[in-house]
């Protein structure tokens, strides 16, 4: 390792507060007797607590800053507050109820998490999937990073004070998202891609609705780009504010936009193909700079490459089943439970007991619209997994923000949260 | 080192292997075409030094495993299981390929050295580690509760601890 690597990965280091919970929580207690206020306030450094209700903050963040005035110093982000222990849950359910759980931890891409637990299973059992189950999995996961980058652009945009942007992201969204209800009964958490396939075929007129979505979009994105991306205000927030440089963001595991901005072309769908991805055209989006607007454009421009996916899936969406038909892991079709008395039991049997996996383990891993998202599976060869652990994109992206605020303004503090785009829900877990 | 790659491509899955291949001085395994290195406790460092070196720079995750109710699972040939494990998945950015580390530890004295020195970018998975599985990762700059409150005791993910419940009253809705 050179030394410039060495200082590289120094640097970001030196940006986090040291500091437990309960100090950082005691040196921020304002009292009511004004004595407790330091003599002269405003000489050394101030700690202050942002979070855990901060609106800018995603979900449930809270971040321990030391304020030198409005520059921020070292700070920690301090998470927990959305954990309900998902992976200890993962161990009491089968590998078929597996999907229900993890797809509750990243809300804004619920199928990605299905996604990466369902191609951990069946690299166990060694199923394979039908073609068709395949290219559904990439229409709805590419859709569904369409309407992740969209929600990012209408909370980026109001975090930024672009009200309106907050309107007509969710809009959008929204558009996708109907879509989704009408292919998974549900708008989000759809449990949809389960072992050995998908759990239901597209409805009728599905191409009709996907071509609506790609007929609208087009129009909308300019228009964000009127709304944000040439504007002089929207530049000055965002340009040059959290810088990162590429062996920074490897040294730091950061992943996904935040490591593409930087202008490292690393995307799994191209890198480490899953699913059809080769099989597909698109342009990895990378950015120069590494800094907040970069974030911003990659995200904003991925809805464009995504688009183009979607409307190649479109074209070439196979004909065949929708799941394996491996009767290990695939229930029997409904006509055959009113006529046999195995398959009733069969189907019995693999909703209650569920099915045996080899034992081994396995990593897994596929692009999140937040990055590396991996499934750590292991088996002892029952029907429930030994130990579920998900490599959850937001949760090692998080520690970049330390080093990204570092010597920035405390207005900036909000704009580079709202860049690393963290969910919640899938930090905590 | 594209040759050490070449030759685990070309290695026997992990249980007919007849000569054991190694790499970095350790056992190698081969798990569904995912290398996979088994190093004691003591050459932990060693070898994830040695990753790095080799062109490993990212830490995609460290995570444990508890195997108190799997005690007898095949690891690598003379390499005894232990109680717990420490896995470590790598990634190569250049040579687009992947190394999974996996460390035996015991129950009695669960600690190992902490990789933060060579991958910063280890320390929240390792917090977590440690907070929920009450693995202490020895030298690490801020070894906290990550996930859990601070004063929890216990460690939630170990088998020997409970998946809990909270008792609730369901009530009649009025007017029903």
């Amino acid at each position: 390792m050179s030394t410039a690597t060495v200082a590289a990965i120094r640097r970001p280091a030196d940006a986090v507060l040291r500091i437990s919970e309960e100090a950082a929580l005691e040196a921020a207690v304002v009292e009511d007797d004004t004595t407790a206020v330091p003599a002269e306030p405003g000489d050394g450094p101030m700690l202050i607590n942002m979070g855990p209700q901060h609106p800018s903050t995603h979900g449930v963040l809270r971040i321990a800053m030391e304020l030198q005035g409005e520059t921020v110093l070292r700070s920690k982000p301090i998470i927990g507050y959305l954990h309900t222990g998902m992976e200890k849950t993962a161990e009491d359910l089968t590998f078929l109820q597996g999907p229900t759980n993890v797809t509750r931890m990243d809300y804004a891409s619920p199928l990605f998490t299905e996604l990466v637990f369902c191609l951990a299973v069946e690299d166990l059992l060694g199923t394979e999937i039908p073609p068709r189950a395949t290219w559904i999995r990439m229409l709805m996961c590419e859709l569904n990073r369409m309407s992740s980058h969209l929600l990012f652009l209408a909370t980026n945009g109001m975090d930024l004070g672009a009200v309106g942007m907050m309107l007509y992201g969710w809009k959008e969204r929204e558009e996708i998202l109907r879509f989704f209800e009408s292919v998974t009964g549900l708008r989000m958490n759809h449990n949809y891609i389960r072992p050995g396939g998908v759990a239901a075929d597209l409805p009728d007129g599905w191409q009709d609705d996907v071509e609506h979505i790609l007929t609208v979009l087009p129009d909308r994105l300019e228009q964000f780009d009127t709304l944000m991306t040439g504007q002089p205000i929207w530049r000055d927030r965002t340009q040059g504010v959290g810088v990162i440089t590429a062996d920074e963001a490897i040294a730091m595991s950061a992943t996904g936009p935040l490591l593409r901005s930087t202008g490292e072309a690393w995307d799994l769908r191209r890198t480490m193909p899953y699913l059809a991805y080769d099989e597909v055209d698109f342009d990895v989006v990378v950015g120069a700079y590494g800094d907040t607007f970069d974030r911003y454009s990659i995200r904003l421009n991925e809805i464009r490459e995504s688009m183009r996916i979607v409307a190649q899936c479109l074209d070439k969406m196979p004909k065949g089943p929708y799941r394996s038909e491996d009767r290990k892991v695939t229930p029997p079709p409904r006509a055959r439970i009113d006529e046999s008395m195995e398959a009733l039991i069969h189907h019995f049997k693999i909703f209650t007991e569920g099915f045996r996996v080899p034992p081994g383990e396995t990593y897994v891993a596929v692009e999140s619209p937040r990055g590396e998202l991996g499934c750590y599976l292991v088996s002892d060869g029952g029907p429930k997994p030994q130990r579920v652990h998900i490599r959850a994109p937001s949760f090692v992206n998080l520690q970049s923000l330390p080093h990204l605020m570092y010597g920035g303004l405390l207005a900036d503090a909000i704009a580079i949260i709202s860049s690393v785009d963290p969910i919640m829900g899938e930090v905590d877990r | 080192m594209a040759d050490e790659g070449v030759a685990a491509d070309d290695a026997a899955p992990a249980t007919e292997i007849a000569e054991q291949p190694t790499m970095f001085g350790v056992p190698c395994t081969d798990e569904r075409g995912q290398r996979v290195l088994h190093p004691s406790r003591d050459e932990y460092l060693d070898v994830l030094g040695m990753a790095a070196a080799d062109g490993f720079e990212l830490c995609v995750d460290v995570c444990a495993v508890d195997g108190l109710t799997n005690g007898g699972r095949a690891v690598a040939p003379g390499i005894e299981p232990e109680r717990f494990e420490v896995v470590v998945n790598l990634l190569d950015l250049r040579g687009r390929r992947r190394l999974r580390i996996r460390t035996q530890v015991p129950a009695d004295d669960p600690q190992v050295s902490s990789a933060v020195g060579l991958y910063p970018g280890a320390e929240a998975p390792e917090r977590e580690a440690a907070d929920l599985f009450g693995i202490s990762f020895s030298d690490h700059p801020d070894p906290s509760r990550i996930l859990m409150p601070p004063d929890w005791e216990g460690h939630p993910l170990r088998k020997d601890y409970a998946i809990g419940a909270i008792p609730v009253q369901f009530k009649a809705v009025e007017g029903r």
